[in-house]
């Protein structure tokens, strides 16, 4: 197993936990965590490709990484703001007594 | 792959398994903070120390306080009687059991993956800079409008708010 490959599963193993979090725990909080989670496999992908691929004096999968941490920061900053709300709409920040938009 | 490499991800994923699964919100907060400090010590042995620092900057810095204070705002820090999972929860595990089967296989029998390492590339802040303010100066200014209009758009939310509260 090459180093690339460690990487890759690693990140894969991190997605699979996230995504595993968001679908099945019930709080707001902890499906944002699971995103975050998710966001950071993905970056850690861009960096081992840019780390082992075959052109990484281009930096184009380092500066990716940034301007995706830069859009991972806003989201969570407006992720938490809407489960505020919500929690001060509602009373509850449970997402299975948030029924408005179920179709 | 260095040992110093594997227990640096399994420390990682160790954090990312308890912040998902820990009853208690504040506990969760702990161990993702615990798995994104091992994200960036990840970056650092990949050769990207100013990702490193930076991932440890924004993510164990800001988002860990802020997932902290909305879990304090929210009135959730203590542990739930109930259950903590939603009712499908055994089809969430066995979807994501699959994606990472997937994954794992399109990575472990791939053949574009080099097989040699090259050597380690320069990525210091000035080179960082100088590709920032040069080549990819337009994306840098798309996304700092992105952001500002996401600032914008929540300073006129609390004015209306504001003025609704008056009236």
């Amino acid at each position: 197993m090459t180093a690339l490959q460690g990487c890759l599963l690693i990140s894969a193993l991190l997605f699979a936990i996230g995504f595993a979090g968001a679908v099945t725990r019930r709080h707001a909080i902890l499906v944002l965590i699971g995103i975050e989670l998710m966001l950071n496999a993905a970056n850690l992908n861009l960096i081992a490709f840019w780390r082992f691929g075959p052109h990484p004096e281009a930096l184009t999968g380092f500066i990716f990484v940034l301007f995706s941490m830069a859009m991972a920061g806003a989201e969570a900053a407006v992720g938490l703001a809407l489960i505020i709300a919500i929690y001060r709409h509602k009373k509850t920040s449970n997402l299975d007594e948030v029924k408005e938009l179920k179709g | 792959m260095s040992p110093f490499f594997i227990i640096t991800g399994i420390v990682t994923l160790l954090g990312a398994v308890f912040a998902m699964s820990l009853r208690n919100l504040v506990h969760c907060a702990l161990a993702m903070a615990v798995a994104f400090s091992g994200i960036a010590a990840l970056y650092l042995q990949l050769d990207a120390q100013f990702v490193g620092f930076a991932e440890i900057l924004v993510y164990v810095g800001a988002i860990a306080i802020l997932i902290v204070f909305a879990i304090l705002l929210t009135r959730s820090g203590e542990a739930p009687e109930k259950s903590v999972l939603t009712s499908g929860w055994l089809a969430g595990i066995a979807v994501s059991a699959v994606v990472f089967t997937m994954l794992g296989w399109a990575v472990l029998n791939s053949s574009a993956i080099p097989k040699e390492t090259p050597p380690a590339p320069v990525a210091t802040v000035k080179n960082v800079g100088d590709a920032l303010m040069t080549k990819f100066v337009l994306p840098l200014e798309i996304i700092a409008a992105m952001i500002g209009a996401v600032i914008i758009a929540l300073k006129e939310e609390s004015k209306n708010e504001n003025s609704g509260r008056k009236s």
